[in-house]
């Protein structure tokens, strides 16, 4: 039988906020999913109402990036809220107890609250050589997957190693780095880059927690909320880059100057996040703002589609230099080239022909108009 | 010079006025999205030390692709419904070759062309089967850079049309693979067009029928022997 929970405002109060902190969290959280302020009762409302959901999160092959993130995010109150009000009942990084213990915690969680949890997974899963590269407490990754899946009440991929693969499954990826969507048969949130903006995450679950449901999704399955347009769209160099000011090098003038990074590599304008609209770190900057183009870490590939400091990726099997524009000029100049060969090889060897078709010329009669007026 | 070497030719209507105007429009389209298509990949270094509020150029470089792309579609579609409902020479029958007829004559074409043998048998008056397969395949690339086209075109816009073509981005991966893919093709209607002008002349010199000015006024010569030859 599952056990009742206390309601987020509960276990809200009972870490010592004030009623005062509970409504400024509940704005900021309703900032993040996209209310306007009429709307932050309904937040006040289903915090007061609903049950505090369990949470497990799942380690895989993962660089633990997106947990750092997390527990960045902007707003002080959002990130320190979420982490004491969601229980997170499991998570290799985090949590309090270890070995037998955790494991315990682990399966008590998943037994008590089927149906009811939320899993949170960071990092891909080895489906290679039946899963040996990851192994946690003698067993694969994949068959933890499966068991913490199938009974969670929803599931999110964070960061591009559980949406995409990511770097792990890079050419010729050896361990078979598969995403999570691939190997469940659930609806999964994927939440990518590498890693996720923090407001983001916690954006994804405020999502889950006021609406009891998941947010909706694109065509990639991510939340439009957050990954509806490109980080192009919304970028503060847009300007320059209708302009046709570039960046042509690192330390030129136009550098100094701010122009678009476009022609050294920026993948802004293939790349969905955003990066440019809640920015990093408390919302300081953004790597473009640096001064450094997009990678385009929270694209599918973006892994495979260096060099990144070019604006088209290298051509596979042609080197690491060659862009589908250096074969495309040799495979012009080869054509024009054999045109032009062809060209003097017809006159050569079709004189005959040629000859023949011009004996088949009619003549005309000598007082036709052609040929002056003699 | 006796009178049966003359050649006695008769003329041919084989281009219509739709499949003239597509070519004419599908040619100017095609070559205002090759060199609009290449700047946006690559841009040229133009007007620098400028401020962004007093310039344009790359925006109106993308602009005459956009309206290029939207013309050569439709362009395209008209295309595709006139090899149904044209003459004998537009139908669609001329570009797929179905008939051993068809393959016997690709390879005669292939002797003229590349081994630079002499005809020895009539050559269609429309298409020769050969030219009809090849523009076959450009057909398909022409739908391929309209299906990636569109599909990048979606995120720059909200209006239903492009909209439609969202599915292809999970196709491909992602909008990067799309990108690249839809340069890659620029260069498949660079060689093509290289080596279509060449064999236009070429054809047109090595038959004496008209082939270049075909596509201009519609008509093309069959020799009075060939005619009777022929069946289709
Ligand atoms: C000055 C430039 C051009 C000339 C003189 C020219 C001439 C011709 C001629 C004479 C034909 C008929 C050939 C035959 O009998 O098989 C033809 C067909 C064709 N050309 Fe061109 N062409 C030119 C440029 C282009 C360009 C830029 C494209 C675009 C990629 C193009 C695409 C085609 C296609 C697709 C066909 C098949 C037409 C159909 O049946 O719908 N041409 N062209
Ligand atoms: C023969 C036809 C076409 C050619 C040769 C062509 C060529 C190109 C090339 C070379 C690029 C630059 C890619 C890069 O390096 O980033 C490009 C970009 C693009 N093309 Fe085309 N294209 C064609 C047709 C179309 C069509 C039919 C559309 C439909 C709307 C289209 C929409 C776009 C868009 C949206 C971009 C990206 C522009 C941007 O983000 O600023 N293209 N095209
Ligand atoms: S810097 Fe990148 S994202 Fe910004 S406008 Fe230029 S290409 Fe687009
Ligand atoms: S700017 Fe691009 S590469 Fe950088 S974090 Fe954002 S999406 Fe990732």
């Amino acid at each position: 039988m599952p056990e009742k929970m206390p309601t987020m405002r509960e276990a809200i109060e009972s870490k010592g906020y004030s009623r005062r902190d509970f409504l400024r969290y509940c704005s900021a959280a309703a900032a993040i999913v996209g209310l306007e302020s009429l709307g932050i009762p309904k937040v006040v409302r289903a915090f007061e109402t609903k049950p505090r959901p369990p949470v497990i999160w799942l380690h895989f092959q993962e660089c633990t990036c997106c947990s750092e993130s997390f527990i960045r995010s902007t707003h002080p109150i959002v990130a320190d809220v979420i982490f004491d009000y969601l229980s997170l009942d499991y998570t290799e990084t985090l949590m309090a107890p270890s070995g037998f213990q955790a494991e315990k915690s682990y399966k008590d969680t998943i037994t008590k609250y089927a149906g009811q949890y939320i899993l949170l997974i960071e990092g891909s899963v080895p489906a290679g050589n039946d899963g040996v590269y990851c192994m946690i407490g003698g067993r694969s990754a994949e068959s933890i997957l499966q068991e913490a899946a199938k009974d969670a009440a929803a599931v999110i991929a964070w960061g591009s190693c559980a949406s995409n693969g990511c770097v792990q499954s890079a050419k010729p990826n050896p361990t078979n780095a598969t995403p999570i969507h691939k190997l469940i048969d659930k609806p999964v949130v994927k939440v990518p880059g590498c890693p996720p903006i923090a407001d983001v995450m916690t954006g994804v679950i405020t999502h889950l927690l006021v609406f009891g449901s998941t947010p909706e999704l694109d065509s990639q399955g991510r939340p439009k909320e957050f990954y509806s347009r490109r980080v192009h769209d919304t970028c503060y160099r847009r300007p320059y880059y209708d302009a046709g000011l570039f960046v042509e090098s690192f330390d030129d003038e136009n550098a100094r100057k701010g122009y678009c990074l476009y022609k050294v590599g920026c993948r802004g304008p293939v790349t969905y996040n955003a990066c440019a609209v809640t920015r990093w770190n408390g919302g300081v900057s953004y790597p473009i703002q640096s001064g450094h183009g997009c990678l385009g870490c929270s694209e599918n590939g973006y892994w495979d589609n260096g060099p990144f400091y070019q604006h088209l990726a290298s051509f596979p099997g042609f080197g690491v230099e060659s862009t589908a524009d250096t074969i495309g000029t040799t495979v012009g100049i080869g054509a024009a080239a054999g045109v032009t060969a062809h060209a003097v090889a017809t006159n050569i060897r079709k004189r005959k022909l040629i000859q023949k078709l011009k004996s088949e010329s009619a003549e005309l009669k000598e007082d036709s108009n052609e040929g002056g007026n003699n | 010079m006796t009178a049966e070497q003359k050649a006695l030719y008769n003329r041919v209507y084989v281009w219509e006025f739709p499949v003239r105007l597509y070519h004419w429009l599908n040619g100017i389209t095609v070559t205002l999205l090759i060199i609009s298509g290449f700047l946006i990949g690559n841009p040229i270094r133009l007007f620098y030390a400028n401020e962004a509020y007093q310039q344009y150029w790359f925006g109106t470089v993308r602009f005459i692709h956009f309206v290029s792309a939207y013309i050569f579609f439709f362009n395209f579609l008209v295309r595709i419904y006139w090899g149904f409902v044209g003459n004998t020479f537009a139908r669609w029958s001329n570009f797929i070759p179905l008939k051993k007829k068809q393959w016997r004559e690709i390879g005669q074409v292939l002797k003229v062309d590349i081994l630079l043998a002499d005809p020895s048998e009539r050559m269609s008056v429309g298409h020769n089967s050969l030219a009809g397969f090849v523009y076959f395949l450009t057909f398909l690339a022409f739908a391929f850079q309209s299906l990636t086209g569109f599909a990048l075109y979606s995120a720059n816009s909200t209006s239903f049309f492009p909209r439609l073509f969202t599915w292809v981005i999970p196709l491909f991966g992602g909008d990067m693979a799309v990108r690249q893919w839809h340069h890659v093709f620029m260069w498949f209607f660079i060689v093509f067009i290289i080596i279509h002008l060449y064999l236009v002349f070429y054809h047109d010199y090595i038959e004496g029928r008209g082939t270049t000015s075909s596509m201009v006024g519609g008509w093309k010569f069959e020799k009075d022997e060939d005619l009777k030859n022929s069946n289709d």
